[in-house]
């Protein structure tokens, strides 16, 4: 990638290995200048800019946590009102607000397309206030709120925004960084919610050394514990990296925060992962047929 | 052009007048007949702007700010629990300065369930930084919505417009619609700064450390209290431009009077009547209606009332183990003064329990033969009166 289109400066302040940081380079890189940034409080927001300095070259405003969906309409509608055809509103957003707190917005938004790009960058926890758990985190993962490992399961996001019939909706990972930039353009290619789900890890609340942000990331697609994907108006599914099919333990084994993990729960983990991997295919192949 | 309407529609026809680009809105009794009559006018092409069908009162204010930095002309309009759900951005539009107009009409909070009219649900948000003015009736609240445009977008401040629920927002009466010419030349011309410039790309609304914090704050506690002179000089120019004004707070009676009854709203009407028979017999009664609640016109406050022996403030709202918000407010402003009037706080018309003038007349009569005021206020409720 040519340096001159990066729009995240250095000496931002993510923590070394921070795989939001990464993706949010490769995100505003692909989208250009012509973007405006919507922020929610997040790791996004303490990286992006203290006060009087910011690290994004395009302009950028942090609203509240609840609200990235909402926000980023009123920014897309004004500038339709005032005749400004040419520029991108992008929503940044954590999986606290996306998948919990903001979720309502999301969904308002979705369900009347307004013409936006919502990122949800996912680091499967409340990492800006000291790693607490989120309804994305998976099941099994040490989190400070939940110490002996999350009971629950991580919630389906994808089938959410998907059930919203938006024009398009992707998965993408910082480990295959063309096919996230393959993504980012042809969603800035359509009009209406679009809608990227990014897993990008963090070093620092997965409890793993900062130079396996990239390998980890991999693997999660690897494993098909995150398999890279994209859907159309809410029916044409699409695989976009086919997975190895590696043991889920590999990529459970290089993070700390599974390490308390015994055989018999990384054997469940591998059955979930499975069953779900049978259910997406099951997708993909309806539209095939039909 | 006189018409029947409702203050909901009286709102609505003010949106309409004042060419607003943006529309976001969440349906709320009594609010709704505002957001059905906006969504018809603009589905009629006689509003040319947008009608965003927000999610919540939450998003739709959200929206708003958002619109706003963007450099359109906004407006909302809630009530209640609408109002209550958006109080985090009611704090953020203040703070991001956007010149949001936002109809409020007065209802309880709950709990308990109810719908009548109650001022608690916007004066709970007098902290948010918001400019706030209550209006008596229809025609007040048309016309103050116009003017609200022209302040909000000269301090960069938000504003409610205030009307209480169903006395106002219902009850049908003449309202005189302005020429949409005459609006256009008392606004100020659509050309709101757009703050997502690519040419001067910035960050909005980064994290600031604690010296950053108290600058901003000032600033905007400092330019509140400025808008006071806006507010005043809007009411005078649109008096000149329409024949009609109302100033931030109006004095009836005053200069002679021996006793004072301060109102908010709606109930301002009937104590008119009442200070009218309480004259007639003989007692020297006066009025103090207020508009502006923020910033709190405490000069005004001081200049017509300290004179008086006797001050009764009848408040439609109350702060639960405090009193009524008005006379808090209005105690407030005296407290320094050598010579003060006693003042009497009732609690009364909560839910839109009913206020006729007689019952104002009679608390007024009560006033007069007391000695001392309480510390707490008086219901009147029930059968006390
Ligand atoms: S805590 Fe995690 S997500 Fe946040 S900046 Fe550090 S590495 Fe990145």
């Amino acid at each position: 990638m040519d340096t001159r289109d990066e729009l995240l400066r250095q000496g931002h302040l993510a923590c070394p290995g921070c795989g939001l940081a990464v993706a949010m380079r490769l995100v505003l890189s692909v989208l250009g200048q012509k973007t405006i940034v919507v922020i929610i409080p997040s790791c996004e927001a303490v990286i992006s800019a203290t006060y009087p300095l910011s690290a994004l070259k395009v302009p950028a405003f942090h609203s509240a946590f609840v609200i990235a969906g909402a926000t980023a309409s009123g920014i897309s509608r004004a500038l339709k009102i005032r005749g400004e055809d040419d520029i991108t509103v992008l929503a940044f957003a954590g999986d606290g607000g996306t998948y919990d707190i903001g979720l309502q917005s999301l969904s308002g938004a979705a369900e009347r397309n307004e013409d936006f790009i919502y990122v949800c960058l996912d680091n499967e926890a409340y990492m800006n206030t000291g790693i607490q758990a989120s309804s994305s985190t998976p099941y099994c993962s040490w989190t400070i709120t939940t110490p002996k490992g999350k009971r629950e399961k991580k919630k389906k996001l994808m089938d959410i925004i998907v059930a919203h019939s938006v024009p398009y909706a992707a998965t993408a990972t910082i480990g295959y960084p063309e096919d996230l930039m393959e993504k980012v353009k042809k969603a800035k290619a359509l009009r209406g919610t679009r809608f990227i789900h990014i897993l990008a890890p963090c070093p620092t609340g997965w409890r793993m050394k900062e130079d396996l942000t990239g390998i980890v990331s991999i693997l999660a697609s690897e494993t098909k514990v995150f398999p890279l994907y994209e859907v159309y108006d809410g029916e044409i599914y699409k695989i976009t990296k086919m997975p190895k099919g590696l043991p889920v333990r590999d990529y459970l084994s290089i993070q700390g925060r599974f390490s308390h993990l015994k055989d018999e729960d990384i054997e469940e983990i591998q059955r979930n992962v499975d069953r779900e991997w049978e259910r997406l295919m099951y997708l993909v192949k309806r539209n095939e047929k039909a | 052009m006189v018409e029947l309407l409702s203050g909901n529609y009286a709102i609505a026809e003010a949106v309409r007048l004042c060419d607003v680009d943006f529309i976001a809105a969440y349906p709320i009794t009594p609010q709704t007949p505002i957001y059905e009559k906006i969504s018809e006018m603009v589905s009629d092409g006689k509003i040319r702007g947008q009608m965003m069908r927000a999610e919540s009162e939450h998003s739709a204010m959200a929206a708003c700010i958002s619109a706003s930095l963007t450099g359109v002309r906004v407006f909302t309009a809630s009530s209640s629990q609408g109002i209550a759900f958006m109080h985090e951005m009611l704090h953020f539009a203040s703070g991001n300065r956007v010149p949001i107009v936002m109809g409020c009409v007065n209802r309880v909070v709950s709990s308990p369930w109810a719908f009548g009219s109650d001022q608690t649900d916007t004066l709970s948000q007098r902290d948010t930084g918001w400019l706030q003015l209550y209006c008596e009736n229809g025609q007040e609240a048309l016309d103050t919505v116009i003017m609200a445009y022209r302040v909000a977008e000269t301090v960069f401040l938000p504003v409610m417009v205030i009307i209480d629920g169903f006395y106002t927002s219902h009850f049908i009466e003449p309202v005189d619609i302005p020429e949409k010419e005459n609006v256009d030349r008392y606004l100020p011309p659509k050309n709101l700064p757009n703050r997502f410039d690519h040419r001067n790309p910035a960050f909005l609304q980064n994290v600031v450390d604690a010296f950053y914090y108290s600058e901003f704050k000032k600033r905007q506690f400092e330019d509140t209290l400025r808008a006071k002179d806006v507010i005043v000089e809007a009411d005078r120019i649109f008096g000149d431009t329409f024949g009609r004004s109302y100033g931030i707070v109006e004095a009836v009676h005053l200069d002679d009077a021996e006793i004072g009854i301060v109102t908010s709203g709606a109930i301002t009407s009937c104590a008119r009547l009442s200070v009218r028979n309480l004259r007639e017999k003989g007692i020297k009664a006066g009025l103090l209606k207020i508009k502006l609640f923020r910033p709190f016109p405490y000069e005004e406050v001081v200049r017509y009332l300290s004179h008086l022996k006797k001050v009764v403030v009848i408040d439609r709202n109350v702060s639960v183990g405090k009193g009524g918000i008005f006379c808090d407010e209005l105690k407030a402003s005296m407290c320094n003064l050598e010579n003060r009037p006693q003042i009497y706080g009732f609690i009364g018309g909560l839910c839109g329990e009913d206020l006729p003038p007689e019952l104002i007349e009679k608390i007024t009569l009560y006033v007069l033969r007391e000695e001392k005021p309480p510390e707490m206020p008086i219901w009147i409720h029930g059968t006390n009166f």
